[in-house]
């Protein structure tokens, strides 16, 4: 096995091991890290590889989240199973928004517009529908049941997050590798191009927002089994979905580790902020820091922290040129 | 159907529309000029909306008067964003600019949710006591004054767009940014004073509204995607166009107040954004960049 390999295998070992060494802070912390990056990278698959830059993916997690609770609430149907409807049902608003917007072309500014504009309208809908709970959302009785994705033991929780970053990772690799990936790296650099070398862009991208979607909204049930709550400002939010952003582009978007190392980068950040500044006035540090961060990710590291690690690695063990 | 309410709103609508072209169109100037879309836009109106409350509380001085030294401040950060940081993305790829922009604003947001905190604000002006009656509707002093002022304000621009030389400058780069290097434009001084410009708009446009409607950090968004529906409706680019789209969405946001329920006004926004986008992203008097 390749090298690489070994140092994938050796770091799992290591993150499956770790629960047993840390304190329930730390393995919260872990579970955040893991959940974010899962997010972030089902998002590079379209924004990242693709290059279609979408600012309203917290609807597909919103939609995934909405539908397997609901299918928990009224028709018993166990979370487990449940994620796998969210997936779908998230999969087809992607399909849909995918649909419209490629087939009328829009690119650029305009597409980050328009899911904004469809994460919107899935917020205000979810806002105003008494049937999903309306402003007050829908709310998860705590049980503790494994067979509805609860658990008393916070490192479940653990595992259950590292499973979906590790899917995740799994399925960009898989996508970095075979045709899809390539062709959607060609209609991200030029997507004239692209289309004039024979690429169907429009079902690449496509199959790219779609698979993105549905990956996304896999973790619904996820989220909504750890937070016990779902309301609609918080889970179709402009702010979530900067949350989802943020870390692959200050990781790396377009690369399999970009978005792991994003997460790890920022959410311990969050989280320590929301602890120690969450009282007073103190409030919006964290976004402040994100800001920054980002200001200076585009402008200095512009491919992401990743990449950059790489070309300092590349440079280091490079003897004597 | 009741007349006199339909006409209440529409009159609402025209004043509130003064505003909302100011917005648009400091919006479309600076992506007419450097094709940067500011994605801060909103959050820049919220800090003039507080500086403005600053003013008022802090020094006593009306926003009506307020709204000149707000206009200045954010001309400068304007001026110094442009120069400092998006200057070194303006030849680069969509996607960082919007991402550079978002930061900007996250920062802008947050740092007032930092210094004044969560809760909405209002500034006290007298205007706002005053109301005048025409005949069976009526008209908020305030309301009017901000439109006269906005429009105002509005009109300067485009003076100055047509008769000053930086003005004549800005339109020469917003057509053909290489050609006016050629003929010796000074492209960056034009690039920083159209973002200070546009910045100036909102943030006048801020102070202007800020004895009229409450206001909160979070705003910013909401702000952002007002102006990015106006400046889309008319044309990205397009100086008449972000005005008479300013006043368009402004009526139209009115009635739809009065003819469905509160909440759906968002929703007919950005239903409304979604088909521009779709249908006709050129809007009405855009060029196709």
């Amino acid at each position: 096995m390749p090298r690489r390999g070994w140092i994938v295998l050796v770091g799992l070992a290591v993150l499956i091991a770790l629960p047993a060494l840390l304190g329930s802070y730390l393995v919260t912390v872990f579970i955040l890290v893991f959940f974010y990056g899962y997010l972030g990278q089902a998002w590079n698959i379209l924004a990242g590889y693709g290059g279609q830059l979408s600012a309203g993916h917290a609807a597909f997690l919103g939609v995934g989240a909405y539908t397997a609770t609901l299918l928990a609430m009224h028709a018993g149907l166990s979370p487990w199973l449940g994620m796998f409807a969210g997936a779908g049902a998230a999969g087809l608003l992607g399909a849909l928004i995918g649909a419209l917007a490629f087939r009328f072309g829009v690119r650029g500014f305009y597409f980050v517009l328009l899911t904004v504009g469809f994460a919107e309208v899935c917020r205000i809908v979810a806002l105003n529908t008494d049937a999903v709970g309306g402003a007050l959302g829908l709310y998860i009785t705590f049980t503790g049941d494994p067979r509805q994705l609860q658990f008393r033991d916070n490192r479940a929780y653990y595992y259950v997050a590292l499973g979906l970053m590790v899917l995740a990772t799994a399925v960009t690799g898989l996508v970095e590798r075979s045709r899809l990936g390539t062709y959607l790296r060609a209609l991200r650099e030029d997507e004239d191009a692209a289309e004039a070398l024979g690429v169907d862009t429009f079902r690449v991208k496509l199959l790219a927002i779609v698979l993105s979607a549905a990956l996304t909204g896999l973790g619904g049930a996820f989220y909504a089994n750890y937070l016990f709550s779902l309301q609609p400002n918080a889970v179709f939010g402009i702010p979530l979905s900067v949350d989802i952003i943020i870390r692959p582009v200050v990781g790396g978007a377009g690369t399999i580790w970009g978005p792991l190392l994003g997460s790890l980068i920022l959410s311990p950040l969050a989280e320590l902020s929301r602890t120690y500044f969450a009282s007073g006035g103190l409030a919006g540090t964290h976004l402040v820091v994100y800001g920054f961060l980002l200001i200076a990710v585009v402008l200095l590291l512009p491919r992401g922290a990743y990449p950059e690690l790489v070309r300092l690695w590349g440079r280091m063990t490079a003897k004597g040129r | 159907m009741d007349l006199t309410l339909v006409a209440q709103g529409l009159l609402n609508g025209l004043l509130g529309g003064g505003v909302y072209s100011l917005m648009a169109v400091g919006l479309t100037l600076i992506f007419g000029v450097m094709r940067v879309v500011n994605v801060a836009h909103g959050d820049m109106m919220v800090w003039g909306m507080y500086l403005a409350w600053l003013l008022a509380t802090r020094l006593s001085v009306d926003p009506y008067l307020g709204f000149v030294v707000c206009a200045a401040a954010l001309f400068v950060l304007g001026w110094l964003v442009q120069r400092g940081l998006v200057d070194r993305v303006v030849e680069a790829p969509h996607e960082t600019q919007i991402l550079l922009m978002l930061g900007v604003g996250l920062v802008l947001e947050n740092l007032a949710l930092m210094v004044f905190g969560p809760d909405p604000q209002r500034v006290r002006s007298p205007l706002a006591q005053a109301t005048l009656w025409l005949g069976p509707v009526f008209v908020d002093l305030a309301r009017l004054v901000t439109f006269g002022l906005a429009l105002g304000l509005t009109l300067a621009l485009y003076l100055f767009l047509t008769r000053t030389g930086l003005g004549r400058a800005m339109r020469a780069t917003a057509d053909n940014a290489y050609g006016a290097l050629v003929v010796g434009t000074d492209v960056r001084r034009v690039y920083a004073a159209a973002f200070g410009i546009g910045a100036a708009c909102v943030g006048a446009a801020g102070a202007l509204v800020s004895p009229i409607l409450p206001f909160q950090p979070s705003g910013g968004l909401a702000a952002s995607v007002t102006s990015f529906n106006i400046v889309i409706i008319g044309g990205m680019g397009s100086f008449g166009g972000a005005f008479v789209g300013g006043l368009l969405v402004s009526v139209a946001e009115s009635l739809g107040a009065i003819f469905l329920a509160p909440a759906m006004k968002e929703l007919v926004s950005f239903s409304l954004l979604i088909a521009i986008l779709l249908f006709r992203p050129a809007g009405l008097f855009g060029r196709r960049a």
